[in-house]
């Protein structure tokens, strides 16, 4: 039968997953994922199946590591997010952390967009390291993705998002995150996406701050091509201020809109 | 009219952007959508609403 082990095509006449294992001379503490399913039974093997061996302890070649980092996701989707691309508009503490949680996902290309450097009051929220203190965000997040998924591209952006060169910033990308703190450059963003760029979809945040209850957030369609996550209503303010767990679980609204985006899926 | 989602009635003949005004919006902070189009904030007060309009205003605030 046909399968796919460690990323290559193969041919076994194994029918299981402990005759695979014995024919394979695997040792027993290695991890052994089958369709982007994680097991230690003895599964019966089917034609087409894709199965990632990870042996402990053992550096993998090149080829085999990629398709390591992806064992764990659906095969026919992890080949879709591989060819998406999407641009973070904004490197913040939404922003950092979507961008690391779609690099995990394996997008295949980001774009990061970010004016500023990483700075001390970063650090309770946001996707950064001390060592990361007075680096350009775009630079910084560059690092650690690499890091994360050393076949992800990203493309970085250092400058102030305004009015005038959103559509030349963003051009080629079909879907935008926007990941900005102020609410005024949030409803620019919006703005000029949505009325010069109708074929990009937006996932945007409004109402992230405090400690306010998790279930108050929520993933709203608000228009065709708009999408926005948050509780609608708790700003930071004075006596509010922002907290990472509620900022990382809109991020995570926003990431997981934007691979139902990417697979296809419109609904929230 | 329809306003995100809910049914309300003019009273009078008014403007977008008035209407925006008297119910304490802020220009800068939203994005409008009317019929399912998309409207510039440079519009606002050449558009008269009226009451089979549905309008959709999203309302951002601060934190990221």
């Amino acid at each position: 039968m046909h399968i796919t082990l460690n990323g290559k095509r193969a041919v076994t006449t194994a029918k299981s997953v402990s005759e695979l294992k014995e024919f394979l001379r695997i040792e027993k503490d290695s991890v052994f994922i089958i369709n982007g399913f994680q097991t230690d039974k003895n599964l019966i093997l089917s034609e087409k199946d894709s199965i990632v061996i990870i042996k402990k302890g053992v550096t993998p070649s090149k080829d085999e590591f990629e398709s390591m980092i992806s064992a764990r996701h659906t095969p026919q989707v992890y080949e879709k997010l591989k060819k998406a691309k999407v641009a973070v508009a904004g490197l913040g503490g939404l922003g950092s952390n979507i961008a690391v949680m779609l690099a995990r996902t394996g997008i295949g290309h980001l774009l990061l967009v970010d004016f500023d450097t990483v700075e001390p009051s970063n650090l309770n929220r946001q996707h950064y390291f001390t060592r990361d203190l007075s680096m350009p965000k775009t630079e910084a997040l560059k690092k650690q993705i690499y890091e994360i998924n050393p076949f992800i591209t990203t493309e970085t952006k250092n400058v102030y998002v305004d009015e005038k060169n959103i559509e030349d910033l963003f051009l080629g990308y079909e879907i935008i995150c926007e990941a900005f703190d102020n609410p005024e450059i949030k409803a620019v963003l919006v703005n000029t996406v949505l009325n010069k760029m109708p074929e990009v979809k937006v996932v945007a945040a409004s109402g992230m701050a405090g400690y306010f209850s998790s279930n108050s957030i929520k993933t709203e369609k608000k228009m065709k091509n708009l999408y926005v996550c948050g509780d609608f209503t708790n700003g930071s303010k004075q006596g509010t201020g922002l907290m990472s767990p509620r900022v990382q679980i809109c991020a995570g609204h926003q990431a997981n809109m934007i691979v139902r985006l990417l697979l296809g899926i419109e609904e929230v | 009219m329809k306003v995100n989602g809910k049914i309300i009635l003019l009273q009078k003949d008014i403007n977008l952007f008035d209407f925006l005004i008297n119910n304490n919006y802020e220009i800068s902070k939203i994005a409008v959508e009317l019929n399912k189009k998309i409207i510039v904030k440079a519009e606002f007060k050449n558009i008269a609403l009226n009451d089979s309009d549905s309008l959709e205003i999203v309302t951002f605030v601060g934190g990221g």
